[in-house]
């Protein structure tokens, strides 16, 4: 009996061929059986998407297909008829996306599209298909399955949409199932609870998966076998224990090496507290800020409320929170981008103006500011050269000679070769830019650099090399950073200090090794708990734990009222917590926890 | 997946782990593309050389003596709407005058003035689009609002109310033209600009303490060149359009000036007789429209159709 | 949400006739001569000026004049013309003049609306079903020729093929009112053929562009992969989201057959509302100018109203909020 799905020497090549160096997916062949997860793993440019799609016998427009045979059951997909091929696709195969939001139509309503192949491929009936719907609803944990299916997707919360999109590839009962990086997209508090209903829905349908991901831990979780794809080649093919634990390829080792370790506090010396000094490099105090008119109370969103932090001298501060926290409004703030309602931002004790227009130059050349997209924060018209040279000039008059020897310190500092001084930023890769954007900061030889999710845009491998290059920084120079991110074990991995953001509120913060040990507040817990491990079982024994259990398909709210944690905390106190401010604690060593809770009892 | 592959080895420079080379991208004409650069050149040429390769000047009338055929002993032959023959190449128009040396004259006019109203638009539309994306909430919302009100009335009316009122000399043409059209261009300056004032890279230049007006010339202005050559393309083919209708209303440009858009209406009473000579200048005015519809079409074609987005 | 949409549409739309009324107001009253002047030309005595001014209000100043004119426009008096007006005399009432006229104006633009908005729908979608055939091709190419060129090429070339040298149909569309049935049609056959090519290929081009825009996103790909037929994803899931963006531009185009209209009627020698309205030009009649120009401009604000409504029910965002 063959296989499932079997990949046979597939060429995947730019349609029209002759400019492309090298075909996209060369030669791989890959066996998936009836009832397994198979991961395929890659970075982006490895052809992990495109090889994804060509098991439902689909092309991304520019691509076409060279040689080789894909067969589900037998049957070879790529030579069907259109119509026959057609018919496969959502009936016998179905694809998840990666970004549910961009793939439901926002003008229909969500039941219709989760039942509508399935009906139009005579496999269901409307109402047979509506009830497979809720069932799958309720299978997938989505609240109040009766009525969902008449909502439209912007009713929904980004989690639930991409669990209903689960539920449209289940609705035909496919043999097999393609899920695209279907939870890179989310928060990982949220990406727990998605992925655990994938995991059971699979099981439980008995459907074969082709689990698509640049994530090692998560593919621990879920698959049973690992292909790593590296430029459109298998580099590596085994069971997930064989290839987490007795990895052959070096592609391989370095891409488990640069999966970083899951947030602990033992990895840190205690002895960094000491160095604290009186005055710090950079302090903000008591600071509030958001959009809208500044005095017309009630029109306004405050994004951030009473937030103080501070950064030593050449130490490193990293801030932490989920998307819509804050933590880019802060860096906006200190900056001076966003003028900050009320509140001051202190640099070496001295109040800094809240705008831009009215600081000094000295002071503006003192703080700078590394943009989270490089792609962004390059003019595409400006050489290296030009977007280097630039603060020299600026800042200290260089021209000529001199300036162009700086330029080339600047690029070897961030270990690119001086003849990259000639390129423009679309002949840079990705890394490069960002290495490009970071000695643009220091060319203005600054004290304070705010890095706003330097690493987040990046694969994994060349975001492990840039925290590396920043440690090294840190080292080299006397610079203080503010490293802004969503990803705790990176900023367990550089910084000193963490401040956790939560709906806007310091809700803890500390010496690292102080915030990444018990005593807890409630929201940083569940953060640890959710970094994913690249341990198998890792997802079961998380979900145990209350913190997850609380605060499943909970949404963040900013409230004015009370602890904004309220709603997802499991030690929540009912009329206290969601009526009075939580008071600060303060713990010692520079600790402190913003909770109702006292400290034995966290 | 066009993203460049990423060398394994952590990328770092030192090691020559240079990722695969883009070229830059070289803007390509297509056939059709091409076929419109040597029409617009053709008439381009035109303007600066018609009047003297003319075969007659604009305003004679063709002797009939040009026209007796020797085996017909016509000695008066009629000269109004000839057809196209040895002498009149493209035939004569209803005075008998030579309609080609009409059309070569008429190419300065028509089409100098629409490029000066063009040229005249782009330079209010920009200036004020740039202004109103860069200097803040409330000149942008009263120079929009302004612009709306511009905008609100179908232009042919516009123009024609104003006609009415200061009359069709080719001062009040142009400044009415540019001003109409000046308008359709503040709006793509102003929302190209927006987008450019919103990116990081304006920031990081903001945050560096630049001045606007450095930040507009070596940060916004750069990415708005090509993209908005191609509108220009697009706005000047309205704009011989609009005009060439304000004349053949008998609106724009007055006699004795030959221009294409009159040459059609002067000569439309010879039309339901089957005279080509109302035909012809209208050809005139579609070969250069089509012609500069082409090149722009292949322009926003390089740059991935977006443009298109943005005029509409 | 929908409410406060739909209310502040109709509010701009209020707003927008106002301006534009001071627009067209502006831009005729406020002369280096004056209107008087103008109207008597060369009989003008110290006295007859002075005369004429104080019956036309001119001694008022422009604001006060704006609004006494606005109030005369919505009680339905649109003034009075420089035809036939004297010293001291008033003309021919602007009114009576413009009814007949704008009869047959929405007439030919009735006529034209009926063939060319089902007609280019049809086109345009079926152009961005199948991109890159040869249909869509020959479609694309033949509009982008049409849209530009000049309108009047169109009409002189028709006449010539159809009128002159086939003589199927009549050259002018000169109508007496008389006309019924067959005579009537074959009149008016010729403008409207005329000004429905010159309206459709805008249409064609823009719901093409619009469909095949919404046609690269991501939820039309998920489509593909769900296995549905062309026909469905291009008419169930690209539809849909291409409503407001067609609406507004079948509103906007409808707008273009303004000028369109005008030089049509001009070509046929139609006697429509726009063909008063240029021959008022030429003439320098200022109040019938005025009068067109607000009827023209209101319709085309209706349109732009009407399309901004539908794009505003077509989005589900609006009908059902959060
Ligand atoms: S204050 Fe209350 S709700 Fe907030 S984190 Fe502490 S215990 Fe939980």
């Amino acid at each position: 009996m063959p296989a499932l799905l079997e990949i046979d020497n597939l060429v995947i090549e730019a349609a029209g061929g002759g400019a492309s160096p090298a075909p996209v997916i060369n030669g791989v062949s890959l066996q998936l059986d009836a009832g397994e997860v198979l991961a395929l793993i890659g970075e982006s440019g490895s052809g992990k998407t495109t090889l994804a799609l060509s098991t439902l016998g689909y092309a991304k427009p520019g691509l076409e297909f060279r040689a080789g045979e894909v067969r589900l059951n037998g049957d070879d997909i790529l030579a069907m008829p259109a119509d026959e091929k057609r018919r496969l696709r959502g009936q016998r195969v179905s694809y998840l996306a990666q970004s549910a939001a961009a793939a439901f139509n926002p003008a229909l309503r969500i039941g219709a599209q989760v039942t509508e192949a399935s009906v139009l491929h005579g496999q269901l009936s409307q109402t047979e298909a509506d009830r497979r719907a809720t069932d799958l609803y309720r299978a997938l944990g989505l609240p109040d399955p009766d009525h969902l299916g008449r909502r439209y997707p912007h009713q929904v919360s980004g989690g639930q949409l991409q669990r209903l999109m689960a539920a449209m590839a289940l609705c035909g009962k496919p043999d097999l199932l393609v899920l695209d990086e279907p939870t890179t997209a989310l928060d990982v508090t949220t990406q727990i609870e998605v992925l655990k209903a994938f995991k059971d829905v699979i099981r439980q349908e008995g459907a074969a998966a082709l689990y698509v991901t640049h994530d090692l831990s998560i593919v621990a979780q879920i698959a049973d076998r690992i292909v790593v794809l590296y430029a459109g080649e298998v580099e590596e093919y085994g069971t997930v224990d064989d290839i987490l634990n007795r990895p052959q390829h070096r592609y391989t080792r370095q891409l488990i090496g640069a999966v970083r370790p899951p947030p602990d506090s033992t990895l840190r010396p205690e002895s960094l507290e000491e160095t604290r000094q009186d005055v710090p490099a950079l302090e903000v105090k008591d600071l509030t800020a958001g959009y809208g008119r500044k005095h017309a109370s009630g029109h306004t969103v405050k994004v951030l409320r009473d937030v103080h932090v501070a950064v030593g001298q050449g130490r490193s501060l990293g801030v932490i929170g989920e998307s819509g926290c804050g933590k880019s409004t802060l860096a906006r703030v200190i900056s001076g981008l966003l003028p900050a309602m009320q509140g001051d931002v202190l640099l070496k004790g001295q109040p800094l103006k809240p705008s831009l227009r009215q600081r000094e130059r000295r002071q503006l050349q003192k703080i700078q500011f590394v943009f989270q997209m490089a792609d962004n924060a390059l003019n595409p018209h400006q050489r290296v050269d030009q977007l280097l040279g630039r603060p020299l000039e600026f800042y200290f008059g260089l021209s000529g000679e001199e300036k162009r020897q700086r330029i080339t310190e600047l690029l070897h500092m961030v270990e690119l070769p001086a003849e990259f001084s000639e390129r423009y930023p679309e002949e840079l890769s990705g890394g490069q830019k960002q290495r490009v954007n970071l000695a643009r900061a220091l060319a203005a030889s600054p004290e304070i650099l705010l890095c706003d999710e330097v690493i987040s845009a990046l694969d994994t491998i060349i975001g492990a090399s840039i925290i590396q290059l920043l440690k090294r920084l840190r080292e080299q120079t006397d610079v203080s950073f503010v490293f802004i991110s969503h990803d705790l074990s990176a900023i367990a991995s550089f910084a000193d200090d963490i401040a956790v953001l939560y709906a806007g509120l310091v809700v803890e913060q500390g010496p690292a090794n102080r915030v990444l040990a018990p005593p807890y507040h409630p929201y940083t817990r569940l953060l640890i708990a959710s970094v994913p491990e690249l341990s198998q079982g890792w997802l079961e024994r998380t979900l145990e734990m209350r913190e997850t259990q609380a605060s499943i398909d909970r949404a963040v709210e900013i409230t004015d009222r009370g602890c904004p944690f309220y709603r997802r905390c499991p030690l929540a106190i009912a009329g206290t917590c969601n009526q009075e401010a939580p008071p600060l604690r303060n713990l010692g060593h520079g600790h402190s926890i913003t909770c109702h809770r006292s400290e034995a009892e966290l | 997946m066009s993203t460049p592959v990423n060398n394994p080895t952590g990328e770092s420079g030192q090691t020559g782990a240079i990722s695969e080379e883009q070229p830059r991208r070289s803007l390509k004409f297509s056939g059709a593309g091409k076929t419109g650069i040597v029409v617009i050149l053709f008439w381009i040429t035109m303007v600066f050389i018609g009047p003297w390769v003319a075969p007659f000047h604009e305003a004679e009338f063709l002797d009939e003596a040009l026209f007796i055929e020797p085996g017909l002993d016509d000695p008066y032959p009629a000269t109004d709407f000839l057809p196209p023959g040895d002498v009149a190449y493209l035939g004569t128009d209803y005075l008998g005058r030579d309609t080609l040396s009409r059309l070569l004259y008429g190419a300065r006019t028509t089409i100098g003035v629409s490029l000066l109203s063009t040229l005249l638009a782009y330079l209010i539309g920009i200036t004020l689009g740039i202004a109103a994306a860069a200097g803040g909430r409330v000149l942008d919302s009263s120079l929009s609002r302004l612009n709306d009100a511009v905008l609100s009335m179908p232009t042919i009316m516009l123009g024609m109310v104003v006609i009415s009122a200061y009359g069709s000399t080719l001062p009040v043409l142009i400044a009415l033209t540019s001003l109409i059209y000046a308008s359709s261009v503040f709006r793509i300056a102003r929302a190209f600009g927006l987008d450019i004032m919103v990116s990081d890279f304006v920031d990081a230049a903001r945050v560096r303490g630049e001045g606007l007006g450095w930040i507009i010339r070596r940060e916004v202005l750069p990415g708005m060149i090509l993209p908005m050559a191609s509108d220009f393309g697009l706005r000047f083919v309205y704009i011989i359009l609009f005009l060439s209708g304000l004349s053949f209303l008998g609106l724009g440009v007055q006699p004795p000036q030959s221009d294409w858009g009159s040459m059609v209406r002067e000569n439309l009473a010879g039309l339901p007789y089957g005279a080509i000579a109302p035909l012809i200048p209208a050809l005139a005015i579609a070969s250069l429209t089509v012609a500069i519809n082409l090149v722009v079409d292949d322009i926003s074609a390089h740059h991935g159709g977006k443009l298109a987005e943005k005029i509409i | 949400m929908l409410i406060r949409a739909v209310l502040h549409r109709i509010a701009t739309g209020l707003v927008t006739l106002v301006v534009v009324s001071v627009l067209i107001f502006l831009g005729t009253s406020v002369l280096p001569g004056d209107v008087a002047s103008i109207i008597l030309g060369q009989m003008a005595t110290p006295e007859s000026l002075a005369a004429l001014r104080s019956t036309l209000g001119l001694d008022q100043p422009a604001y006060v004049r704006y609004f006494l004119w606005l109030g005369d426009l919505l009680s339905g008096d649109l003034g009075v013309s420089k035809a036939g007006a004297g010293a001291g005399t008033g003309g021919t009432s602007i009114s009576e003049m413009i009814a007949p006229r704008l009869i047959n104006t929405v007439q030919l633009a009735g006529a034209v609306a009926l063939i060319a908005v089902p007609l280019s729908l049809g086109l345009g979608l079926a152009a961005a079903t199948y991109p890159g055939t040869r249909l869509d091709r020959s479609i694309t190419l033949s509009t982008l020729g049409l849209v530009s060129v000049p309108e009047f090429l169109v009409a002189t070339a028709l006449v010539l093929v159809i009128a002159v040298y086939l003589g199927w149909l009549p050259a002018t569309a000169y109508v007496s009112g008389t006309e019924t049935g067959m005579a009537l049609l074959k009149t008016l056959a010729l403008p409207t053929l005329t000004l429905v090519i010159v309206a459709s290929s805008q249409i064609i081009r823009m719901t093409r562009a619009s469909v095949l825009n919404v046609m690269s996103s991501p939820y039309i790909e998920m489509a593909v992969l769900k296995g549905l037929p062309r026909r469905r994803i291009v008419l169930h899931h690209a539809l849909p989201n291409a409503v407001g963006p067609i609406v507004n531009v079948i509103a906007l185009n409808l707008a273009y057959l303004i000028s369109g209209v005008v030089i049509v009627e001009t070509i046929f020698a139609y006697p429509g509302l726009a063909k008063l309205m240029v021959d008022a030009v030429q003439t320098r009649d200022l109040p019938l100018v005025q009068a067109c120009a607000m009827i023209f401009c209101s319709a085309y604000i209706l349109l732009v109203f009407i399309a901004d409504l539908a794009s505003i029910l077509s989005n589900p965002r609006l009908r059902y909020p959060q």
